[in-house]
């Protein structure tokens, strides 16, 4: 791709990468990445991915800015409370890289909406606090053969991994279903120190740049886990289910149905 | 020794670092394998990093000259994408 003057200052540091190079970075441009949730993990995540200068980045988040947020959602500020999340975020998004299209989507994904949504984007990215969305972005993906980055953070220890449909496992494959209520930690329980989200966030981040460019190795058939406390990163391989219900040589989710919602807390 | 003919020519004086070496990078990419690229430049340190940065991308320099006080010329061939 031809690159303006700014073009080539503001992406100087990728293009000189053996990696990355012009080339690299024409595919950075003109990649569609699909977000979940513009809190802990999506902030982080569409921050980075805004500056790397991905062509188009959507953002869905039903949610409005909270006080309570700012601790670690690093978009958003006191001046945005009570606004939605998806239009702070885009406002702070476009002032940093006006090469990249925004698409803020004040919506909550349902078994309905979600493959309409992602059917034009290259990668989806899962940024999401609960497990119903996380179940429901998996099986969407394994259906649509995208690519999906999904991040979890709880007190103080995130987890990442990266589902490739048809080169590896996915999420089922690792958690056949999703925990029942009595499992998932309460509110009270539910806090994460502020900085943890930003850093699975950017492993994300790091790991769509990956998909995008061809380049490494991502989180395929791998469950990264941070452990804040203790400073430790473990990769735990997670080989693909063949039983898996969704991935599977037989599988029993062969299109969406309505049976995500559970009564989790959304802390 | 036959004269080298040049495939793409680019005047980069005025550039600094690392804009030098983006911009004959951006440049090389745009070419052929095989195709030879002349390099004008007026950044000192540039007359030793492009080269070294050239090769390491594993391109081949052919030549390095300094043609007057302030102005150096590099030619490089493109031996891989
Ligand atoms: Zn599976």
């Amino acid at each position: 791709m031809e690159f303006t003057d700014d073009q080539v200052v503001r992406y100087s540091r990728h293009i000189i990468l053996p990696e990355v190079g012009g080339k690299g970075q024409g595919k950075i441009s003109a990649a569609k990445v699909f977000l979940i949730g513009a809190g802990g993990l999506g902030c982080p995540i569409s921050y980075y991915l805004t500056a790397a200068g991905v062509g188009k980045i959507a953002i869905v988040d039903d949610d409005v800015v909270d006080l309570s947020n700012l601790q670690r959602q690093i978009l958003h500020s006191t001046k945005t409370i009570g606004r939605p999340k998806v239009e702070s975020a885009k406002a702070v998004l476009n002032d940093l890289n006006p090469d990249v299209e925004i698409v803020a989507i004040k919506d909550r994904l349902t078994p309905e909406n979600i493959l309409g949504f992602i059917k034009d984007y290259d990668i989806v990215i899962d940024g999401s606090d609960n497990f119903p969305t996380r179940y429901l972005v998996n099986d969407a993906c394994v259906l649509a053969g995208k690519p999906l980055s999904s991040g979890a953070v709880l007190r103080f220890e995130g987890q990442v991994t990266t589902i490739v449909p048809g080169k590896g496992h996915c999420y089922r494959c690792l958690f056949e279903e999703m925990p029942p209520a009595g499992l998932v930690p309460s509110c009270q329980e539910g806090g994460v120190l502020g900085v943890l989200p930003g850093i699975i966030g950017t492993l994300q981040a790091m790991e769509v740049l990956k998909l995008i460019l061809g380049k490494g190795d991502v989180l395929k058939n791998t469950l990264l886990i941070y452990d804040a406390l203790r400073t430790t990163f473990r990769k735990v391989k997670v080989p693909k289910n063949p039983d898996c219900p969704v991935c599977g040589t037989h599988p029993t989710i062969t299109a969406l149905c309505s049976s995500y919602e559970a009564n989790y807390c959304r802390a | 020794m036959d004269e080298i003919i040049p495939d793409k020519k680019i005047d980069i004086r005025g550039l600094k670092c690392p804009y030098t070496f983006v911009r004959s990078k951006l440049t090389i990419e745009s070419m052929n394998t095989g195709e030879v690229l002349e390099i004008l430049l007026n950044y000192p340190e540039a007359a030793v990093s492009i080269p070294k940065s050239m090769q390491d991308h594993g391109q081949r320099v052919l030549s390095v000259n300094k043609i007057n006080d302030t102005e150096w010329v590099i030619v490089i061939r493109k031996e891989r994408d």
